[in-house]
C-alpha cells in the first residue's frame, strides 16, 4: 500500500470486457429485458405491418387483381395513398415514442447500479457504452422479432382481403425501386425494421444513460424507482 | 510527524431545493491518521452520510477541500478520481449496493475489472477475499438469494478487492440484527488491526463504540466534539449498565 505516490490515472476497459458484461447483465435480467423489448417489438411490428400492408396493395394493384377482387375506391388509383403515408408516419412516431419511452424507464430503474459502478471505478464513457451496448442488443432482438410479427399480421390481413392470389404476387424484393422507401419489397423491409429498431432503441438510452453517467454517484445511488 | 490520511478543510456542503438552500455541512474539518478507526456519530439527518461522500469523491463539497493522501481532491482528473475510487477506497453502505445482475463472486470482481487486473488472478483473488468474509460456499449466488448480513459479507469482500488503504463504512450494520451487526463490525475491525486499514465509519450503532479509536460527534453539519478511546471506554460502560 504505498499511498504517497500521486493518483493514477483510469485505464479503459477492452471492449471484449464490456462486452462480457452487458451479455452477462441481459442474461440475469432477462425477464425485465423481455418487457423492456416487449415495447420495440410492438414497435416495430405496428411499422412493418403498416408498411408490408401497403406494399401488398400495392403489389396486387400492379398485377391488376386489387381492382377485381376488392372494388375499394382509393385501390383504384395507382401508387401510394396519401392515406397510407400518414399511416406510415404514424406508425414511425408510434414506435419512437414507444421505444423511448421504454428505454428511459430501462436506464431510470438502473441509476443506484450506475452510481455503485462508478464508486467501483467506472468511468462515465463505460457506463454509457454498456447502456449503449445492452440497449443494441435489446433493440435489434426486439425489432426482428416485432417485424415477424408485423409481416406476419400484414399476411392474415392480405390473405382476408385477396386470398391465396397474395402468394403470387407477393412483394419479396423491390418491384419498382424508384417508388423509393414506399416499394422497397418486404425482405429489406424487415431488415429496415431490425435497424430503425435498434437505432431507436440506442438512441433512446444514450441521452438517458449519459445524464446518469455524469451524475455524482451519492447522487445517482440516491434515486429510489 | 503523524501520517495524515484524510483531512478535510472547512468543508461545506449545501443542497439546494428550488429556492431553498439547505446547509448540510457548515465547516467541517477533521484530520484522521493512517490506521484509525472512525465513527461518525449523530443524529439522524446531522450530516454523516454527506460527510462520507465528500470524504469518499462521491460528491464535491460546495467550499472547502478534502484532502486524501496530501491530495488534493478538487485537482483531481475524471479519470483520477475514478482511479481513486477504484483502488484507494473500499464502500460499505447500508443497503449493501450489490450489483443485482452479478453473483456475490461477480460483484468482488468487478473492482478488479475496472482496474485491468487479468482474469485468472482476478477469480482467484475473488475467491480468497469471499473466502474471509465466510463465504467460499455462496460464491456463485446472486445477491437475492443472500440474506442481509451475507450481502454485507459480499460488499466487504468487494470493497477490499483492489486493497484499498481507506474503507468507508456507512451505517453498516443499521439494516442488520444485532448478532450479525456484531459479526461485521467484528469482520471490519480485523481489517483495521490485521492489515491496516483505515475505517471510517458513520453509525448510529452503539456496539461500534468500543472498536472505534476515535469518535468524531456530528449535529447540525458542525463537529461537535472529539472523543478517543480512553473517554469512549467509560462511555461504554455506562451505556452497558443502562441495558
Ligand atoms: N441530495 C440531497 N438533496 C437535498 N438534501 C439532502 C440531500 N442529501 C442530504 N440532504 C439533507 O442534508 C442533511 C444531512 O443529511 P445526511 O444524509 O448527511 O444525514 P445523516 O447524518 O447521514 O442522517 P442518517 O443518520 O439519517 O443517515 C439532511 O437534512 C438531509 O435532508
Ligand atoms: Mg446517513
Amino acid at each position: 500500500m504505498n499511498q504517497r505516490t500521486p493518483i493514477e490515472e483510469q485505464i479503459d476497459l477492452p471492449f471484449v470486457e464490456s462486452l462480457r458484461i452487458s451479455f452477462q447483465s441481459l442474461k440475469i435480467r432477462f425477464g425485465r429485458s423481455i418487457i423492456t423489448t416487449a415495447g420495440i417489438t410492438l414497435g416495430i411490428a405496428f411499422l412493418v405491418s403498416v408498411w408490408t400492408n401497403n406494399e401488398i396493395e400495392l403489389a396486387l394493384q400492379e398485377s391488376g387483381r386489387s381492382s377485381e377482387i376488392t372494388n375499394l375506391d382509393e385501390s383504384v388509383e395507382q401508387g401510394i395513398s396519401t392515406k397510407d403515408i400518414w399511416l406510415i408516419i404514424m406508425s414511425l412516431i408510434v414506435c419512437v415514442v414507444g421505444i423511448a419511452n421504454s428505454m428511459l424507464m430501462a436506464v431510470t430503474e438502473r441509476f443506484r447500479e450506475i452510481g455503485t459502478m462508478k464508486c467501483l471505478g467506472a468511468l462515465d464513457g463505460f457506463v454509457v457504452r454498456l447502456f449503449l451496448l445492452e440497449s443494441g442488443f435489446q433493440g435489434f432482438a426486439g425489432a426482428l422479432i416485432g417485424a415477424l410479427i408485423g409481416l406476419l399480421g400484414a399476411v392474415i390481413l392480405g390473405l382476408k382481403n385477396y386470398g391465396l392470389d397474395l402468394f403470387f404476387y407477393f412483394p419479396l424484393l423491390p418491384a419498382r425501386p424508384e417508388n423509393g422507401p414506399f416499394q422497397l419489397g418486404v425482405l429489406l423491409l424487415i431488415l429496415l425494421g431490425c435497424i430503425i429498431g435498434m437505432i431507436l432503441a440506442i438512441i433512446g438510452s444514450s441521452f438517458p444513460a449519459w445524464r446518469a453517467a455524469k451524475l455524482p454517484p451519492a447522487e445517482a445511488m440516491r434515486t429510489e424507482v | 510527524m503523524a501520517d495524515i490520511v484524510v483531512k478535510t478543510e472547512d468543508v461545506v456542503k449545501e443542497y439546494r431545493m428550488g429556492s431553498n438552500v439547505l446547509r448540510a455541512l457548515d465547516g467541517i474539518n477533521i484530520e484522521i491518521q493512517r490506521g484509525e478507526y472512525i465513527s461518525l456519530m449523530g443524529p439522524s439527518g446531522s450530516g454523516k452520510s454527506t460527510l462520507f461522500n465528500m470524504i469518499g469523491a462521491l460528491d464535491r463539497p460546495t467550499e472547502g477541500q478534502v484532502y486524501i493522501d496530501g491530495q488534493n481532491m478538487s485537482n483531481l482528473s475524471q479519470r483520477q478520481i475514478a482511479a481513486f475510487r477504484c483502488h484507494r477506497v473500499g464502500y460499505i453502505f447500508q443497503s449493501y449496493n450489490l450489483l443485482n445482475v452479478r453473483t456475490a463472486h461477480g460483484n468482488v470482481t468487478l473492482p478488479m475489472i475496472f482496474a485491468g487486473i487479468p482474469d485468472k488472478q482476478r477469480n482467484e483473488k475473488a475467491e480468497k477475499l469471499l473466502d474471509m468474509v465466510g463465504l467460499g460456499d455462496r460464491m456463485y449466488h446472486l445477491p437475492d438469494e443472500l440474506s442481509g448480513g451475507q450481502r454485507q459479507r459480499v460488499a466487504i469482500a468487494r470493497a477490499l478487492a483492489n486493497d484499498p488503504s481507506i474503507v468507508l463504512a456507512d451505517e453498516p450494520t443499521a439494516n442488520l440484527d444485532t448478532i450479525t451487526g456484531r459479526e461485521i463490525i467484528d469482520l471490519i475491525k480485523q481489517l483495521n488491526t490485521q492489515q491496516g486499514v483505515t475505517v471510517i465509519s458513520a453509525t448510529h450503532d452503539l456496539k461500534m463504540l468500543d472498536v472505534s479509536d476515535r469518535i468524531v460527534d456530528i449535529r447540525d453539519g458542525l463537529v461537535e466534539r472529539i472523543r478517543n478511546r480512553e473517554e469512549i471506554e467509560i462511555q461504554v460502560g455506562e451505556v452497558g449498565g443502562h441495558e
